[in-house]
């Protein structure tokens, strides 16, 4: 692995170098809200999801959502992080019409995960670790709409009272390379581990990014932060405008105020929200009427047992168990629906062919990354999506592994598999795709593609041996495509140089 | 028996009655909102519900005659307007939620209910329950049926003054009252009966317009400890909706009130003696202690040393809170909103708000709001935390050496309206002995003890070790029972 140049922003002074951290709104997978019994599901009618706690109504009170926090302590175990069996929220209050109690529950002092960490994986196989500070868990505000009317807003409630796991990064990043790792990296460990769906485009995921620069090695400059982020794209190009906008401002002997920003996902710029001397007095203090959060160690421990394999701990195992490339192992494990279509297809086509899982793993996962991969992209779909099933994957590799089918004949299979949906047994069945091992058929069409072609055959035994391709497609053509190459190879060597 | 003798009866003679079928409960009912009509002026109730309460009434002849009635069933009560009641206007005594018509019942109503109470209507009380006089009720003060002895109107104690005013006038059998600071104990003390404040966390707070979350908790008032007793376990229990409610099985309280107090150790604070109490309260005081030593129990000088605290830490505490429960009155989904023209969300809360809540209300939320501030949060609301901690222990101290404090409930008998609502200090000190019990979560009670040389009652105030509700009513009932306080106010305003 070669040690790549660090990321620097070339200014008219020197090289600066950009800071990065990352404050994660992640939605709790639940079925029902963190202090209410509404339910969670994306895209009902407005209104709809909307419990008498979440619309604040008089005499209203909050009670936990057992299933909450047991999502957030497996993310915390998942981040390796310390797990607090004692936390607290508290209560930030602010005024806006989508915010029904005038404050949001949230846990300010204490949260319920402290320390953990998450190893990146970035180009060219390099990892680095960036270190986890804290995960919270906290309300989800309503939603205000202002372009229904003219002279009115709306306000939609069922996102009130949604849990949200703040998870909050140290700032260890120094691209946007390393940010956008980051933020897929750590949509995976959620997806993997079912506590987040990561659907950043419907909101369940969005990042507050923060940014500064500074001379290397110089200490953290002021920083700024932008808001709701909601693309692995945006976040990217968010701190690639921010680290020039400051540079350029530190450069001209300017000061960076610390401020909240906004990202303009259409003129690709960032611009001022709100100072740092605007920003909210929050009046933060201990909800009363919430007890503190304490759990025992029996409970951690049983939400550790619920973890599934971890994607890196999965990766490590197709590169040492099965034996997979690097390159394969992180493409399979990058998202935890290819690696669940992989192994099931592994399964299948080991089971097929009475071997272990290490001996079809190579061509299970070149089949997948390649073919299926190739064909889904076409397709615009996604893995769950894809028209063809593990199983019927495994029985494709499985008649190429006992050489039914050639690679030619598997592509033209898989080809149908696509169009129709039918097996690959079926497939060759119907249409009598099946490779031809005959060593009678195939001596016959050699014997006639020598007969008719005696120049050729005078050419090729004067030393031209290049025309072996020749005799070579010339048989397979009058067998129609189906004879086995090895054979036809082995076959037309006799025939000619016999 | 005639409706004003119904209108006498306790509440366990009406139940008594009602099973023995001396009187039906739409009779009793029909008593009662006969003495709501006439007792109009006291100003006691926001809203009226005879219907309701007629045909409640009836359900509870029914349930009777089935042989199926619930402990309360056919009891006419009133419900503090904090309570939200289903189908019933709830507005906390402010504009800001006037109109505003609950789709569900408070757990505690929900409780009385379920035992067959009858509601008569929705009493009367201070906004938000924030006052100590009942003077901050966006709908017109309540008056006390006690009078001065020049005829001059009184108040009836707060923030339960409504609540207060109807039992001590005859007008209900018994109230619920919510108890933030004293609101249960000192309205009682001010009319002449008895009230109980249980541990925090025995009551639900679901349903309940929340002032201080920490220190608000529900509790019955009624004409005698024993009426308490029966009301407090129908309206007691946990509740899986209020996650401050305590998962414990509810005492028969009743079953306390056996009248042996022997051995029982009774403490004294020596810090409530405070300064400029009047000689006849300190007489009354000196009267209880001599009522529970000739019951047999003893009587021990005890010490609760952070008592001058109790007021300040309660005044940083309770507003705190308040400044962020009422936050959600924003005129955006119930109750009054103020649009001015032209206006922004921020023009449209502070129109709403400025126009919704009382003087009080806007003070307790200025306050609160200053507190928790950035810059003064550590010297105001942690710092007051922290003598909170050292209140309860205080206490905890204490009652390794006594089972029940013995306290005047107020410092004075109840006053004139206006006499302290300029000063809002003066009107805080009158919670002086009550707020202790409050910022420790601990039982208390006020218990009608003696009258004043105008002829005005006075109550004495018994605070219990957490839990202990039964040792707080039992001691209750022997002063009762000793200090024979049958005084009645003269119904005035029966024409």
């Amino acid at each position: 692995m070669s040690e790549t140049k660090p990321y620097r922003i070339h200014g008219a002074t020197g090289d600066w170098e950009v800071v990065i951290g990352m404050e994660v709104h992640a939605q709790v997978i639940s079925n029902a809200k963190l202090f209410s019994g509404a339910a969670t599901a994306f895209g009902a009618e407005p209104n709809a999801q909307v419990s008498l706690v979440d619309a604040a109504m008089p005499g209203m009170l909050p009670v936990i959502n057992g299933e909450c926090v047991r999502q957030a302590v497996r993310t915390g175990l998942a981040l390796g992080a310390q797990i607090n069996k004692w936390s607290r929220f508290d209560r930030k209050n602010y005024f806006y019409a989508d915010l029904p109690q005038g404050y949001q529950i949230s846990q300010f002092q204490y949260p319920v995960v402290g320390e953990g960490e998450i190893v990146l994986d970035l180009e060219g196989g390099r990892t680095k670790t960036v270190g986890i500070e804290r995960i919270h868990l906290e309300q989800d505000a309503g939603k205000s709409i202002h372009d229904q009317s003219p002279t009115r807003s709306y306000v939609d409630l069922n996102r009130s009272g949604v849990a949200l796991m703040e998870i909050v990064s140290k700032p260890d990043m120094r691209s946007p390379e390393e940010a956008g790792a980051y933020l897929r990296k750590l949509r995976t460990i959620l997806r993997y581990i079912g506590t987040c769906d990561g659907n950043m485009e419907e909101g369940s995921m969005r990042a507050d990014v923060n940014v500064s620069v500074r001379r290397p090695g110089e200490p953290f400059g002021t920083r700024c932060e932008i808001k709701n982020v909601n693309s692995v794209r945006f976040v990217m190009a968010a701190i690639e405008y921010e680290a020039r906008r400051q540079v350029d401002i530190l450069e001209d002997g300017g000061t960076i105020d610390q401020e909240t920003r906004l990202f303009d996902n259409v003129k690709f710029e960032t611009r001022s929200l709100r100072s740092k001397e605007e920003a909210h007095d929050y009046r933060y203090f201990p909800d009363p009427d919430l007890l503190p959060l304490e759990f025992d160690d029996a409970f951690i421990e049983e939400c550790r047992a619920s973890l599934p394999e971890l994607p890196d701990a999965k990766k490590q195992r197709f590169i040492d168990e099965l034996g997979l490339s690097e390159y394969n192992a992180s493409v399979l494990t990058a998202e935890k629906e290819t690696a669940d279509y992989f192994e099931a297809l592994l399964a299948e086509a080991a089971k097929k062919q009475g071997k272990s899982l290490a001996d079809v793993a190579r061509p299970a996962s070149n089949w997948v990354t390649s073919d299926l991969f190739g064909a889904l992209n076409k397709l615009g779909k996604s893995i769950e999506e894809s028209p063809i099933s593990p199983a019927q994957g495994a029985e494709l590799i499985s008649l190429i592994a006992d050489g039914t089918l050639s690679g030619r004949l598997a592509k033209d299979v898989f080809e149908i598999m696509l169009e129709t949906g039918k097996g690959a047994a079926e497939i060759v069945e119907e249409r009598g795709l099946k490779q031809v091992s005959d060593t009678g058929a195939i001596e016959a069409a050699i014997a006639k593609v020598l007969a008719d072609n005696p120049d050729s055959v005078e050419a090729y035994k004067g030393g031209k041996d290049k025309l072996f391709g020749f005799f070579v497609g010339q048989t397979m053509k009058a067998m129609g495509g189906k004879a086995n190459p090895a054979v036809v190879n082995e076959l037309l060597k006799k025939a000619l140089n016999g | 028996m005639s409706a004003t003798d119904l209108t006498e009866l306790t509440v366990a003679e009406m139940r008594d009655g009602l099973k023995a079928k001396r009187f039906s409960a739409v009779e009793l009912t029909q008593a009662h909102i006969r003495a709501m009509e006439q007792a109009r002026v006291l100003n006691a109730f926001i809203v009226e519900t005879p219907e309701l309460a007629l045909e409640q009434a009836k359900a509870a002849d029914a349930a009777i005659a089935r042989g199926e009635a619930g402990p309360l069933a056919g009891i006419p009560l009133g419900i503090k307007d904090l309570f939200c009641t289903k189908g019933v206007q709830t507005t906390a005594a402010s504009k800001i939620l006037e109109g505003f018509v609950p789709t569900y019942e408070s757990t505690v109503s929900a409780n009385l209910l379920r035992d067959g109470a009858v509601m008569l209507g929705k009493l009367n009380l201070d906004q938000f329950a924030m006052g100590s006089s009942n003077e901050t009720s966006a709908f017109g003060n309540v008056l006390n049926p006690w009078r001065g002895k020049n005829g001059e109107h009184l108040v009836p104690g707060g923030s339960s003054g409504g609540s207060s005013s109807a039992v001590a006038a005859r007008i209900v059998a018994a109230a619920t009252g919510t108890d933030t600071g004293g609101s249960i104990r000192q309205p009682a003390a001010f009319t002449g009966i008895s009230g109980i404040k249980p541990t925090y966390g025995r009551c639900s707070r679901w349903g309940i317009v929340a002032f201080a979350s920490s220190l608000d908790q529900a509790g019955p008032m009624a004409r005698t400890i024993q009426d308490c007793a029966i009301l407090l376990k129908s309206m007691c229990g946990f509740d899986p909706k209020d996650s401050t409610s305590l998962d414990l099985p509810v005492p028969d309280f009743e079953k306390a009130l056996t009248g042996d107090i022997r051995g029982l150790k009774v403490g004294i604070p020596k810090e409530y003696r405070v300064d400029g109490m009047p000689a006849e309260i300190e007489a009354l005081w000196q009267k209880g202690m001599d009522w529970l030593k000739a019951a047999g129990a003893e009587i021990v000088d005890i010490s609760l040393p952070h008592t001058q605290y109790a007021l300040p830490t309660y005044y940083i505490v309770a507003p705190a809170e308040a400044s962020s429960n009422l936050a959600r009155y924003d005129g955006v989904r119930y109750g009054l909103r103020v649009v001015p023209e032209n206006g922004s969300l921020i023009d449209m809360y502070e129109a709403t708000r400025a126009a919704g809540f009382g003087r009080e209300v806007k003070r307790r939320i200025m306050i609160g709001t200053y507190v928790l501030s950035a810059g003064y949060y550590d010297a105001y609301y942690v710092k007051a935390q922290k003598v909170r901690a050292l209140i309860a222990q205080d206490f905890e101290n204490a009652y390794k050496s006594c089972d029940v404090i013995l306290t005047p409930t107020a410092p004075s008998a109840a006053f004139a309206f206006g006499a302290k609502s300029a000063d809002p200090l003066s009107m805080y000190l009158n919670d002086v002995f009550t707020v202790p019990a409050s910022l420790a979560g601990l039982p208390a009670l006020s218990v009608p003890a003696g009258v004043d040389a105008d002829g005005l009652p006075l109550g004495l105030h018994l605070i219990g070790r957490k839990l202990d509700e039964e040792t707080v009513l039992k001691v209750g009932h022997v002063i009762e029972q000793a200090a024979q306080f049958t005084a009645k106010p003269e119904k005035w305003w029966v024409k």
